[in-house]
This record gives structure tokens, C-alpha cells and sequence, in this order.
């Protein structure tokens, strides 16, 4: 700096050379800069190439009993429904005849879940191995010929873990018969309550903040504890689940107080209807702050005229303030709702049951959802199950996609309609 | 026709409020006391039955044990906690550089359409949910670890992993509140350094950055608390069984992390297993209410400096 001064502003050699290199030091920490942007961006497609890559690839499968021993050819299609039964009852336990059975008799079922059944119960392909979509495709060969070499009864072939059929069925202990169907209508229901206790609420919350509350002690307290829930762990909101909801009103949660399960005496408040209510108190702050930064959004101007033509408070609010604020309360609430859906911790610690074949018939049915099913497949030892883990998180990520489109449209829709810009 | 002919009833402006409008505000007051109740409840749950865990297990034990044994009683959380603190602070020392330089090139010196497509990704990177962070620890990123160090070294769980995709996870956060904290720097300020013939870089680190310091540190600790918070992550990456270890490459069971693993199977209420984990929950959710309280303390007193 003193070289500036002392020169009078004549070109000094020195300041020369100092500010080139000034500049080059800038252009290298932009690079810096420029690399740690780039690194966020790539873990965003790293993450999502490691899941299409597990959700594809060749397994080698080998089935208990070949298809060609029980039908000609192998073909169950040719069969009639008599045939397909005999071979069920000569290849499968009693019990678990007996149990199929009493879920429908089997005479009675249509002959296509008759063919599933053969498929599923007695050739029973087991998973040996499974390669991941880049392996698959690089070294596709060497994965034939290894096959053949190492396992001549099995066959290879190549699957994708995410297809009609596993949207279509449930949790199973197998991971090829595994789906997701239970879990989808357990997150479905469970949001369903989510959103039914928590879009009032938060919107009142809010309301009353924004539009109602004076400067008082109590209201102060009431926002600066809303911004504190906000930070809480979710974790700590399952714990609050499980001790409010599951346990203290246990005869509400598990339906026995309104008769609307079988056996009263098994029935606990790791339902459904737990879950939803853990999951709207964990999301409420949420909604809560983003509508009153919609409220705070709209201009005072349109309070006023609606005041100056004899418009009561609730009025006001009614017919004006919301509807120029649901766009952005809509847009916070969906937001919101997406972090509930992919929310798994607090859901565990309310009591989610490690295993569960059967879809939930209610609110008051125990329950898995998309997150948990996710949670519980990853953690098992099998690898088969990681695969099945990953086609489930393409589910939930296309679900929570759809959810933050609908969003945009949703906003799209009452800005189109709104009276004020 | 009528209507119009008949005078008009002379309406008192001083009488009493509607009772609708009355009911409605009781409503609406209710919402407001929704998340005061949520609090207390908390607090009473969490420290009722950490009450009762105390009865039999002096808090000083608790406090500074060593072993986290709840099969032959040993319930000391130091394991718990400093696997806790490992994993957060891996995951910060990630997300703090990488975040910080996010955004003082998104606030300093992108253009608006980078601006414009880097955003939406930051904001999807957050809202991808943790348990997938944790499926892509487990299956991506160890096996990532132990091709580099050695599968002799690295194990299958460890903190290391499990903090490097948490810090991925917190970027976002940190790179957003520390663009608040930047762009609230006012404009004088860069044109002061400029006009004194300061680069872009000399503005963009040596005036903005400081200037913004107090916003910078209410995001770090705020990306402390969510990390200690934070669970599926280690419960699928880090490991499941305490221990007492400073290696990286080890698995250690961390509190949010036991807490889920325990309560997964059918607990029965009222067992020292599930007073302990209230115990630890009243821990966790003290921790990291304090360190929200200091973040907000912070923005709160940064902003009457510029304001």
C-alpha cells in the first residue's frame, strides 16, 4: 500500500508483480470454491447412481424344483386349475396348505394367483448371488461363465428389483417375493392422519400468531418455543410417541375405546394412528413457521380496506388474508409433508413391528411404511435384501417427487386465481 | 325490494364481539398452545422416566462411566456420547469448509442462472431423507473406505463413514445459513474494500466472511445439533454395540443410534432397558436444545449490528 502512496500513482514494478498475484491466488481459491459446488452436486448423483445401480443387475437364481418336472416344458399356463392345486398339495407343507386355505380356499382362487403360488411356494427360486447394474453391464460374460462354471443348476438372469410385481406385493421373507405394497399404504395412511391434524393446526397456530396475538409474555413464549421444536431431534419426538400416544392413550390409539378391533386384549397403541399423530406433532413447527411467513407476506393494505367496508376480524382472515396466502401455507405444508414421509427414527422408537406380511386394514392396524421397510431391509445380513432396499427407496423417492410437484402445480393453481399479485 | 324500502337497524359499534368470533379465536388459541403442550410434554415424559433410571443409577455414574453394558448393568454414556461426538465432528469438518464455500461462491460470485439450477439441487440433497443417506453410507461409501485403507482397518461399520455422508447431509444446511449470513453483509461494506482497491477474493474473504462471522458460527452449531440429532444414518452405518473407541475406522454405537435399536424390538415398559433410553433422550434433546438456544442467541445479536 505504501508503495501506491510514495509513487504518486506512477506504475511501480512491484505493485505489478503484487497484484498479479493477488489475482492469481483469487482465481485459484474461486477454484476451490468452484470444486466444493461441483462435490455437492456430484455426492446428489453419486447417491442416486449407487441406488440405480443396486436397484439392477444379473442374479443367479436357483430353483428348489426345476419347472419342467412339474408341468411340460415348464409352462403353468397350460395347466387347468385342478392340476395346479395337485401340485401344490404335493409339495407344500400341510400347515402352510392349511393356512392358505383359511385365507381363501383354494379352489376358489383365480388361476393366476395359483400360478404365483407354484412359482413362489414350490420351484421357489433362491437368490445364490447378485451383481449390481455397472458390474452387470461391464462384465456381463464373466458373470455367465462364472455362473455356469460355480453353479451349474442355477441360471442367471437379468432382473430388475424394481417391477410391477414388487409394487404389487408385501414384505415376505424372501427378498425376490418381497414388495412394498403394505409398506405404500402404511406411509399412505399414516400421512393421511399427519396431515389431518396438522394442517389445522399449524394453520391456526399460525393464524392466531400473526393475526390475533399481542406483544405479550405468553405469546413470545409460545413463538420462541415453536423455533425451539423446530430443532428438536425426531428421535426425541418418537420417544414422545411412544410415551404419550402408544402408551398413555393406549385404549384411543389402539382403537379399543371406539370397538373397532377384533380382540381388545391384544391390541396395543403401536397403530397407525400413533404413528400419524408422532409424526404431526414432529412436523407442526415446520408448518407453523412457513405459514406465518405467508401471512406475514400479505400486505396490511388488504386488511384494511376489508376492515374499512365492516369486515370482522375472522372475516378478514376468511375471505382475504388466506386466500392470498394459500399458495406459500400450501407450498410450506407439502414441504413439510415430504420430510414427514421419508421420517423413519421417530416412527421405529413408536414401535413399528420388525416384520409384517399383511396390509393395514385401518388406522388402529399395526404398521410398516416405505422409510421403515427401507430401514429394516438394508440392516439384514443378506445382500439380496439391499437390492430389494434400493428398488423400495426408488418407490419413495418417486413418491416424494410426485409429492413436491404436486406442490408447484398447487401453487401454480391459486396464484392463477389470486386477487392480488 | 322491501329490504331497500325498511330504514336500516342502527348497528352499535360498541357492542359486544360475536360469539362466533370468540369461539374461533379460542380455537385458533388452542392451536397456538399445541406446541407448548408438545414441550412440556417432552420435558415431563423424558424426565419422568429418566427419574425413575436415576432412582437406581446415581447420575454421576451415568455421566462418567466408561462401559455401556445394560446386560450386566453397567450404564455409563461416555461411549455413547463420544461416538456421538466423533461422527458430528467428522460430518462438520466436511460439511463446515465445504458448506462455507458453497455459498460464498453462490453469494459472491455466481451468476443469477448458476444460482438458478444450483439451488433446487442443494434443496433436494436436503430433503432426500436419512435413511437413504444411511443406505448409501452402508453400501456405497464403506465399501468406498475399505478399498482405500485396507478392509484390515477399516470395519464394516465405523464412524468415519457414517460421519462423511452425514456431513453431505448438513452441507445444504450450512451452505443456506451461511448464505443468509453473507448476503446480510451490507453493500457499502464491499464497495468500501473495492474502492480501496481490494480483489474479488480479498471482499469475498477477508471483509464478507469476517463481517458475516457471527452467522457463520450460528450455522455451525446449528449443523452440530442436527448432527447429533441426526439417526438413521449411524444406526445403518456406524454400528450396533458401544464402544470406547477414538478410531474412526471402528464401529461405535452412538445414542440416537442405540435408542433405535433398542426400542425396535417389542420393549416392555417400565425395564431399566427402557428407562435408560429416556435417560439418554433427555441427554440428547438437552444438548441440542442448548446448542439451538446459542445459534439463535447468536443471529439474533448479529442482526441488530446491521439492522
Amino acid at each position: 500500500m505504501s508503495a501506491i502512496r510514495d509513487a504518486n500513482l506512477a506504475p511501480v514494478p512491484e505493485f505489478d508483480t503484487r497484484i498479479k498475484e493477488r489475482h492469481a491466488r483469487g482465481k485459484r481459491r474461486l477454484a476451490l470454491f468452484l470444486a466444493a459446488t461441483l462435490f455437492s452436486v456430484l455426492s446428489l448423483g453419486t447417491l442416486i447412481a449407487s441406488i440405480v445401480n443396486d436397484a439392477f443387475g444379473y442374479v443367479l437364481l436357483e430353483n428348489t424344483v426345476e419347472p419342467e418336472t412339474l408341468a411340460p416344458g415348464g409352462n403353468f399356463a397350460a395347466l387347468d386349475k385342478v392340476e395346479l392345486v395337485e401340485i401344490l398339495r404335493a409339495n407344500v407343507s400341510r400347515r402352510f396348505l392349511m393356512k392358505l386355505d383359511s385365507d381363501a380356499p383354494l379352489a376358489d382362487r383365480p388361476k393366476d394367483d395359483l400360478i404365483d403360488l407354484v412359482r413362489t411356494e414350490v420351484v421357489d427360486p433362491v437368490v445364490k448371488k447378485t451383481w449390481n447394474l455397472s458390474d452387470s453391464l461391464l462384465h456381463g460374460k464373466g458373470i455367465v461363465a462364472w455362473a455356469a462354471q460355480n453353479s451349474p443348476k442355477g441360471h442367471v438372469e437379468f432382473r430388475s428389483w424394481l417391477n410391477a410385481d414388487f409394487v404389487r406385493r408385501s414384505q415376505a421373507s424372501v427378498a425376490i417375493d418381497a414388495g412394498v405394497r403394505g409398506a405404500a399404504f402404511g406411509s399412505f395412511l399414516t400421512i393421511l392422519i399427519t396431515i389431518l391434524f396438522a394442517f389445522p393446526i399449524g394453520i391456526g397456530a399460525a393464524i392466531y400468531l400473526e393475526e390475533y396475538a399481542g406483544d405479550t409474555r405468553l405469546n413470545r413464549i409460545i413463538q420462541t418455543n415453536i423455533y425451539n421444536l423446530a430443532g428438536v431431534p425426531s428421535i426425541i419426538y418418537g420417544m414422545l410417541g411412544l410415551a404419550i400416544f402408544v402408551r398413555g392413550m393406549e385404549p384411543i390409539t389402539s382403537g379399543a375405546l371406539f370397538g373397532a378391533v377384533a380382540d381388545p386384549s391384544t391390541a396395543n397403541g403401536r397403530t397407525i394412528f400413533s404413528a400419524g399423530l408422532t409424526l404431526a406433532l414432529l412436523i407442526l413447527p415446520v408448518i407453523i413457521i412457513n405459514a406465518q411467513e405467508a401471512l406475514r407476506a400479505v400486505p396490511a393494505s388488504l386488511r384494511y380496506s376489508s376492515y374499512a367496508v365492516g369486515a370482522t376480524r375472522w372475516q378478514t382472515i376468511w375471505h382475504h388474508v388466506l386466500p392470498a396466502s394459500m399458495d406459500r401455507i400450501l407450498t410450506g405444508t407439502v414441504l413439510a409433508v415430504s420430510r414427514a414421509v421419508g421420517e423413519t427414527a421417530p416412527l421405529v422408537v413408536v414401535g413399528a413391528p420388525a416384520f409384517l406380511t399383511q396390509d393395514p386394514t385401518g388406522i388402529f392396524s399395526k404398521f410398516t411404511t416405505l422409510p421403515i421397510q427401507i430401514y429394516q431391509w438394508t440392516a439384514r445380513p443378506q445382500a439380496e435384501f439391499r437390492n430389494a432396499a434400493a428398488a423400495a427407496i426408488l418407490v419413495l423417492l418417486a413418491l416424494l417427487m410426485t409429492l413436491n410437484a404436486s406442490a408447484i402445480l398447487l401453487r401454480n393453481h391459486y396464484r392463477k386465481n389470486k386477487r392480488l399479485g | 325490494m322491501n329490504e331497500r324500502e325498511t330504514a336500516p337497524k342502527l348497528i352499535s359499534l360498541s357492542q359486544k364481539t360475536r360469539t362466533g368470533e370468540t369461539a374461533i379465536y379460542a380455537f385458533l388459541f388452542f392451536c397456538a398452545t399445541v406446541s407448548i403442550l408438545t414441550t412440556l410434554g417432552i420435558v415431563l415424559t423424558l424426565g419422568k422416566e429418566a427419574v425413575n433410571f436415576f432412582k437406581t443409577v446415581s447420575p454421576f455414574t451415568f455421566l462418567t462411566g466408561t462401559k455401556w453394558q445394560p446386560a450386566i448393568d453397567q450404564f455409563g454414556i461416555l461411549p455413547l456420547l463420544n461416538s456421538t461426538l466423533m461422527t458430528s465432528l467428522i460430518a462438520m469438518a466436511v460439511a463446515l469448509p465445504l458448506g462455507l464455500s458453497v455459498a460464498v461462491y453462490l453469494s459472491e460470485y455466481a451468476p443469477d442462472r448458476v444460482r438458478e439450477i444450483l439451488k433446487p439441487v442443494l434443496e433436494v440433497l436436503a430433503g432426500v431423507p436419512t435413511v437413504v443417506y444411511g443406505y448409501f453410507a452402508l453400501t456405497a461409501v464403506t465399501p468406498f473406505l475399505r478399498s482405500v485403507f485396507g478392509s484390515d482397518t477399516v470395519e464394516i461399520y465405523n464412524t468415519a463413514s457414517a460421519g462423511l455422508v452425514m456431513g453431505v447431509l448438513i452441507l445444504p444446511l450450512i451452505a443456506s445459513m451461511c448464505e443468509d449470513a453473507l448476503g446480510s453483509v451490507p453493500g457499502s461494506l464491499r464497495e468500501a474494500a473495492y474502492a480501496m482497491g481490494a480483489t474479488k477474493l480479498e471482499v469475498a474473504t477477508q471483509i464478507v466472511v469476517p463481517a458475516a462471522f457471527s452467522g457463520i458460527a450460528a450455522a455451525f452449531i446449528m449443523g452440530l445439533s442436527r448432527a447429533v440429532g441426526e439417526t438413521m444414518i449411524v444406526s445403518l452405518a456406524a454400528g450396533a454395540g458401544s464402544a470406547l473407541t477414538f478410531n474412526p475406522f471402528k464401529a461405535a454405537e452412538t445414542m440416537t443410534g442405540h435408542i433405535v435399536r433398542i426400542s425396535g424390538g417389542d420393549l416392555s415398559y417400565d425395564s431399566m432397558d427402557y428407562n435408560s433410553l429416556f435417560a439418554i433422550g433427555l441427554l440428547l434433546f438437552l444438548i441440542t436444545l442448548g446448542l439451538n438456544v446459542l445459534s439463535r442467541r447468536i443471529i439474533k445479536k448479529y442482526r441488530e449490528v446491521y439492522e
